[in-house]
């Protein structure tokens, strides 16, 4: 009998090449996904004079630069709308599939993965960007790797990686009304820390998480990284198989059965073990929101501003107080409460047509008492919403509709928060600067955004919105 | 990749943790080609804000003494552009970005993990401005009087000592790559 292995090993294992005397190990790649800011590592694989190994296992999309206004405008900024143009011309030139500002399947690349069937379970998938982690929703092992790496894909189809450790949190119970997959992340963020899982990949498991859509292990594997992980997955089920069939890219008829069977193995082992153990009660996670600019400044919508005295040495005490100086909050005041001159509801964490729905549910004959921005995922995501009228809902309550892409998450495409604003965001860094210099950003869920947008200010959704 | 060996001199202080890459390098800047000279951006906004912050574009202390989750976030290499373009040779914290300090080692920066107390006890050093010696063969660093051994990759510190280029190590290894990929293809069709 063979020893009972994890998710990880089996997925691990099964691309395995070959291991250096030195323990690291060359992993074969079956999904490279692009965007335009690999164009560095294009250019390294042109300076060296070397050809795209596997056009047909890189897929490339534009979503970090293109902008969220309406399409069919020339992108004004020039250098944005270079880099767009410079995606598609290393597509031509390599011959591999592009998806730019223009496809019909366009949008940010983690949304648009599991969207066209190009994420399946037990693959390993890499991609210039740390927000990687949230293919392992479907059980692939995926992971962000910076230009070198992604050079070194593009001309050969592996990585070298060190096995990390194992990481196993396990959510018993299940998560309450009007809490969600965000809340979750950050709830186990602030309890493991900023830096908790560095070296380790997370494994999510439990009867909370297997309850979970899977758009919701997607919103929780997408921040594996916040908490230092470079890998988030949850075990294939039939959530997931019920979410794959039928997509562009995944097999088909016999194919799917093959591959089904393949799935269906891919389940960590009664009995097989991790380097660390990590349970949280997932019945009591409530509503979270970030007060400060690390990950592990999230605390429930009922808690106070914590005070820098709190701190456990001097070290910590100057952080929180230089958090607060950064986020303009006085200590001890209840976080509820707190005004926000903007929401932000997007991004590869809560982009998705799920989350779209839960801030509509909340905005559904109301009225934003601040400006906001919502934008879809993808160019998918953004039809559906429309086919179900959510945009009409977005805009009836004074909110603008975008159009897919990174936008506001990170402010370099002609969205961003304007310097000493304070703004109600869905996305996953609420870093000094993020989304743009000086600006001063909450995580929280897109309920949360929602409810937030109504009241212009930071309040409990499940005391807003009365069933 | 030009080979490191031994770093030596003076060393700047950042004594915060997690500084994540956002704040080495705002996303704004990551459209630049290389030529533009990534210094230009090294901890762009927290400069502006901050007359006294110790690092500059240019004429830098070839060590950085920095805080816990050094370089956590995105996965930017421009992170480590902007500090290799100035001047930056070794990153010495208690603990670093996984991916960071991945991007640091294909670009000959060279990444220190010490302890805490013994990356504070450095800090106090620097701040007399006295100089130190990161030696990567020896595996050791020599400042505030005293010898302290630290543990490395061994793939990495090969990598980082013969300045190796990657993907021509990678390509030795051609035919167990090929074979490897027509087997697992064979199998399993569908992860085509
Ligand atoms: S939405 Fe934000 S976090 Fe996600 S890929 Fe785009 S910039 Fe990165």
């Amino acid at each position: 009998m063979t020893a009972p292995r994890t998710l990880f090993d089996k997925v691990w294992d099964a691309h395995a090449i070959l291991t250096g005397a030195d323990g690291t190990t060359l992993l074969w790649i079956d999904r490279h996904l692009v965007h335009e800011g690999s164009f560095h590592a294009f250019g390294m694989l042109q300076r060296d004079g070397r050809v795209l190994r596997r056009p047909d296992l890189t897929f490339g999309v534009a979503d970090h630069y293109v902008p969220s206004h309406p399409r069919g405008r020339p992108v004004a900024d020039a250098e944005a709308a270079g880099l767009i143009a410079r995606l598609s011309a290393n597509a031509a030139r390599h011959g591999f599939d592009a998806m730019g500002m223009d496809d019909p399947r366009q949008g940010i690349v983690h949304v648009i993965g599991p969207e066209q069937g190009i994420t399946l379970p037990g693959v390993t998938l890499v991609c210039g960007d740390s927000h990687t982690a949230t293919h392992g929703a479907l059980g692939a092992l995926a992971f962000g790797i910076g230009a070198s790496e992604v050079a070194h894909v593009l001309a050969t189809q592996t990585l070298w990686q060190r096995r990390p450790k194992l990481m196993r949190i396990s959510i018993g119970g299940r998560l309450g009304a009007g809490v969600t997959a965000k809340d979750l992340i950050l709830a186990i963020i602030a309890a493991i820390g900023a830096a908790g899982a560095v070296g380790h990949a997370i494994e999510f498991a439990g009867p909370a998480v297997r309850a979970l859509s899977m758009e919701a292990r997607m919103t929780l594997c997408n921040m594996a990284i916040e908490a230092g992980s470079r890998t988030g997955m949850v075990a294939p089920d039939d959530t997931t198989f019920a979410y794959i069939a039928g997509r562009p890219r995944a097999p088909k008829a016999a194919a799917f059965d093959a591959a089904l069977a393949d799935w269906r193995g891919l389940a960590t082992d009664p009995g097989a073990t991790f380097d660390r153990e990590v349970s949280l009660d997932g019945s009591a996670v409530a509503p979270m929101v970030t007060w400060g600019t690390t990950l592990d400044s999230a605390l429930p919508v009922t808690g106070l501003v914590p005070d820098p005295s709190a701190g456990a040495d001097a070290e910590a005490r100057a952080r929180i107080a230089d958090q607060l100086a950064y986020m303009d909050l006085a200590p001890g005041r209840p976080l509820a409460g707190i005004p926000i001159d903007q929401v932000f509801i997007g991004s590869c964490t809560n982009g998705r047509i799920e989350d779209l729905r839960a801030a509509a549910a909340v905005l559904r004959g109301r009225h934003a008492v601040v400006p906001g921005l919502v934008v879809p995922g993808s160019v998918p995501v953004r039809r559906m919403a429309e086919a179900e009228g959510l945009d009409h809902v977005f805009t009836a309550a004074g909110l603008t509709w975008g159009e897919p892409g990174c936008s506001m998450c990170t402010g370099i495409n002609g969205d961003y928060v304007p310097s000493g604003a304070r703004c109600a965001a869905t996305s996953n860094r609420n870093f000094a600067g993020r989304q743009g210099p000086g600006a001063r950003t909450h995580l929280m869920s897109p309920a949360m955004a929602a409810a937030a947008a109504v009241a212009g200010a930071i309040v409990d959704v499940r005391k807003q919105v009365q069933p | 990749m030009t080979p490191v060996t031994q770093v030596s001199g003076a060393a700047a202080v950042l004594a915060r943790a997690n500084i994540d890459t956002d704040q080495i390098i705002p996303a704004r800047f990551l459209r630049k080609p290389r030529e533009a000279g990534y210094n230009n951006f090294l901890f762009h906004d927290l400069r502006a804000a901050d007359p006294d912050f110790p690092l500059g574009p240019a004429d830098n202390p070839p060590i950085l003494l920095a805080g816990a989750n050094f370089g956590c976030g995105s996965s930017r290499e421009g992170a480590v552009y902007a500090l290799a373009d100035a001047g930056v040779r070794c990153v010495i914290a208690p603990a670093f970005g996984d991916i960071f300090a991945g991007n640091a080692s294909k670009n000959g920066l060279l990444t220190v993990v010490l302890p805490e107390a013994e990356v504070a006890a450095l800090m106090a050093a620097a701040r007399q401005g006295l100089p130190m010696t990161v030696d990567l063969a020896a595996q050791e660093v020599r400042g505030a009087n005293r010898v302290i051994r630290f543990e490395i990759d061994p793939f990495r510190k090969r990598r980082l000592l013969e300045g190796l280029d990657d993907i021509g190590l990678t390509l030795t290894h051609e035919a167990e790559i090929t074979a490897f990929a027509a087997a697992r293809e064979a199998a399993h069709p569908w992860a085509r």
